[in-house]
């Protein structure tokens, strides 16, 4: 418990680092020629990825193998061009098993214990130190001893497991905002809402308008709690949610309870049948202009640019409005962190060690995390020396609004442990408010804490 | 093989330092078609299999069953925890009784309309009838279908947002674009739309099983009450039906397991969650997802298994008898 409240304080300082990086160059360029590989600078390596094969000191043999969750179209683009740039550095073919994201999330217990590849991607916080704990992940303390210069504090602090050695490269990482089209704003003359007395006049005024104020879906589970943490954040602050993640606060909490009043009065707002839509549906709603307002993750971006690539210059986000509390200082919002792990069980390990620390080191690059950027920008890279000057304006507000937050939190799935979080889970939990908002809360709010405290009893907690 | 048929009708050789009187009495006795190899070879082809079906059928229930003791999570050591699990399955889990209810109410549905709705269209069918080949080719196409398939082309038609159904309603003026119905998020409606969609498959596939028994009914017993002066209902309720009883039990058969196993459809909407829970659904989001909780899904699955005996039972009996007649 302390040192989450520590790894998200500390996180906060690191994004500010990383905002200011214009500083920050020099100062990597001069780690990163120390280090063993030759590590181009960004610049160099996207003009020209391959330039350098000189004195091959880079070259690896064998093999090695990458458990890929990026499955979508733009996401496994970025993941190839990755692929391919370490190949022409070290002329090793990467043989990529690519799944589909929520499907491989769902399998990860059964993938990390059976025949994992060598090396995957997964997410920061409990849910790496979950399967750390559960001695299914290898640390790499010596490889992270060769990047850490270039990872600010926060996401150093984010890949540091229970036993305190280190799991992870953080890759990437995205905000949870609320967007809205530009052009609908200017064309309605709404304003940008900044507190929640704000946010439901403009909700009213957007329905008088014929427009669905939010733009909502639920039936993947997930989206919902992304408006369950920020309203949490906001109203009761950064610990009380943290405590409630880890067990160390009831469900049946008073706060709780007016976490699902607040929500209570935004579903009117929300899209019809948002039951039964995926996060996509309700995303095509904001592009098509039916919808006014949408909160998500910076991801969606890529969904805007798959449906309407000339809708893209025209989606702008503003964090979720304030309550006017003490916790509004906090500037507090979900901002989860995606990183690259080594499993511990794969078969080939022993022989393929080598080359996935090699690969991770890659992974640590600026200029690596940028190819990723640049196939979904979505993914805003999390080493230092990306070179900022080749971030679009949304990816540069999104770090602005970050290191502006005083607290970071993981998301309501990423920051719990993960059989509470599932679709007979919380998941579960969340549809039933949102279908009777109005039903008994506490009683609800029981069922939650009686299904937590069923559990089994993890260490790790 | 040819090297093996002079020996084939030959005696087994005396097995050596046996009398010559008791190997003869036993040659004469164990008079047998095969040989020696033979029976190593008929025992290959029956042991084998044999050994295999023991070993992932039984031996994995016999192991589900023991993992449903244990709060086993696939990695750490198993600790046995009496019937911890099932107790919680039965009092606090409340996802479960939600989802034997869904698992009832598939296999009402699936008695009541589905079923005969096949059973139907076979005797339709059956008939002389032009074009019966391209009916038939139709009606089968849902069951060959992959199921991420079938959940798309349904996702399609029951969306809120966009999806055939509510748009021709909202284009016909008969709902307005915020009336329409969620078929696929509401709770108290999804689980019939899932199991119209279901039905879609189980008609055809009911509707082929049933078709290939009638095309093997005598033609002679039709024309004989025909000749009696039944009308075809007559004909079909009292000489046709009864005929293929042993097709009948099939059908049954088939219709309790599509029910008991009921799960793509369920899955591929919404992981069956929110008034789609299944027992299936349940056993796959406890066992063999992030959670990770292999000893309590194995406690429902073998409640699923007890559930399943029932009708395995009944049907294995009512063979047995008639085997015995």
């Amino acid at each position: 418990m302390d040192s989450q409240v520590t790894r998200r304080e500390v996180l906060k300082k690191g994004l500010i680092g990383a905002a200011g990086l214009t500083v920050l160059p020099s100062v990597i360029a001069a780690c990163s020629t120390s280090s063993a590989t030759t590590a181009p600078t960004a610049a160099a390596a996207t003009q020209a990825p391959a330039a350098t094969p000189t004195p091959n000191a880079n070259i690896l043999t064998g093999k090695l193998t990458l458990g890929n969750n990026h499955s979508d179209a733009s996401d496994l683009k970025g993941v190839n061009a990755i692929n391919d740039a370490f190949k022409a550095l070290t002329t090793l073919a990467v043989t990529t098993n690519t799944v589909d994201h929520n499907t491989f999330q769902d399998q990860i217990n059964n993938y990390l214990g059976a025949t994992p590849d060598d090396v995957f991607f997964w997410f920061s916080g409990y849910r790496m130190r979950f399967f750390a704990d559960k001695g299914l992940a290898t640390a790499i303390d010596d490889t992270w001893a060769k990047v850490s210069s270039n990872f600010t504090a926060g996401f150093a602090n984010a890949v540091v497991g229970n036993d305190k050695k280190v799991y992870g490269i953080p890759v990437d990482y995205y905000p949870w905002c609320v967007f809205y089209r530009k052009t609908l704003f200017a064309d309605k003359k709404y304003t940008i809402p900044a507190t929640w007395d704000d946010l439901i006049t403009l909700c009213k005024k957007m329905q008088t308008d014929g427009l669905t104020p939010i733009a909502f879906s639920d039936k993947d589970g997930w989206p919902a709690m992304g408006t369950f943490d920020i309203l949490n954040l906001r109203m009761n602050g950064y610990d009380f949610h943290v405590g409630l993640m880890t067990g160390a606060q009831k469900w049946t909490d008073p706060k709780v309870t007016a976490v699902f009043q607040k929500w209570a009065t935004l579903i009117p707002f929300y899209t019809h049948g948002y039951a039964g839509l995926t996060w996509q549906q309700a995303c095509d709603t904001l592009v098509r202009k039916t919808a006014g307002l949408f909160f998500l993750g910076l991801f969606m971006t890529g969904e805007v640019a798959t449906v309407d690539a000339t809708a893209s210059a025209d989606i702008d986000f503003f964090p979720f409005p304030f309550m006017g509390n003490s916790f509004d200082a906090e500037q507090a919002l979900d901002a989860p962190i995606d990183i690259a792990m080594i499993s511990a069980k794969s078969p080939n390990l022993a022989a393929d060690l080598v080359n996935a620390k090699a690969y991770m080191e890659f992974w640590a690059k600026g200029s690596t995390q940028l190819l990723m950027y640049q196939a979904n920008n979505g993914f805003i890279p999390t080493a230092s020396d990306a070179d900022t000057t080749k971030f679009d304006v949304l990816t540069q507000k999104a770090v602005q609004i970050v290191s502006k937050a005083q607290k970071i939190t993981q998301f309501l799935d990423r920051d719990t442990r993960p059989d509470f979080a599932g679709a007979n889970a919380m998941q579960s939990f969340l549809l039933n408010f949102l279908n009777a908002p109005t039903q008994d809360l506490a009683k609800l709010q029981a069922s939650i804490q009686a299904f937590w405290d069923a559990l089994p009893v993890y260490a790790g907690n | 093989m040819s090297e093996l048929e002079p020996q084939a009708f030959a005696p087994a050789p005396a097995t050596a330092g046996a009398g010559a009187p008791a190997s003869a009495k036993r040659r004469r006795r164990h008079y047998s078609l095969l040989n020696r190899r033979d029976k190593l070879l008929l025992a290959t082809m029956v042991g084998v299999p044999l050994a295999i079906f023991l070993v992932i059928i039984w031996g994995m229930t016999f192991v589900s069953v023991v993992l449903s003791f244990t709060n086993w999570d696939g990695v750490n050591p198993i600790a046995f925890i009496g019937v911890d699990n099932y107790v919680q399955l039965f009092t606090t889990y409340q996802f479960f009784w939600p989802a034997v209810f869904h698992n009832v109410l598939w296999l009402l549905f699936f008695v009541a309309f589905a079923t005969p709705m096949g059973i139907l269209l076979a005797v339709l069918l059956d008939r002389p009838l032009r074009g019966s080949g391209v009916y038939q080719s139709i009606f089968f196409t849902p069951v060959v279908l992959s199921l991420a398939v079938v959940g798309f082309i349904w996702e399609l038609q029951y969306n809120a947002l966009d999806g055939f159904i509510n748009s021709a309603m909202v284009g016909m003026g008969w709902m307005s674009p915020n009336g329409t119905i969620d078929f696929l998020g509401d709770p108290s409606i999804n689980i019939y739309a899932v199991l119209v969609a279901a039905s879609w498959r189980h008609i055809g596939y009911i509707m082929v099983l049933y078709l290939a028994g009638l095309k093997s009914v005598d033609p002679s017993l039709r024309e004989a009450a025909a000749i009696d002066g039944a009308n075809e209902r007559q004909t079909f309720m009292h000489v046709v039906f009864p005929v293929m009883a042993p097709i009948n039990v099939v059908i049954i058969v088939v219709t309790v397991i599509e029910s008991l196993r009921a799960f793509d459809i369920a899955y591929i909407i919404n992981h069956g969650k929110n008034g789609l829970e299944l027992l299936s659904i349940l056993i796959t989001n406890n066992a063999l997802s992030e959670a990770g909780l292999i000893g309590f899904g194995s406690a429902i699955a073998v409640v699923l298994l007890v559930i399943s005996l029932v009708p395995i039972v009944i049907y294995l009996t009512r063979v047995m008898r008639s085997e015995d007649q």
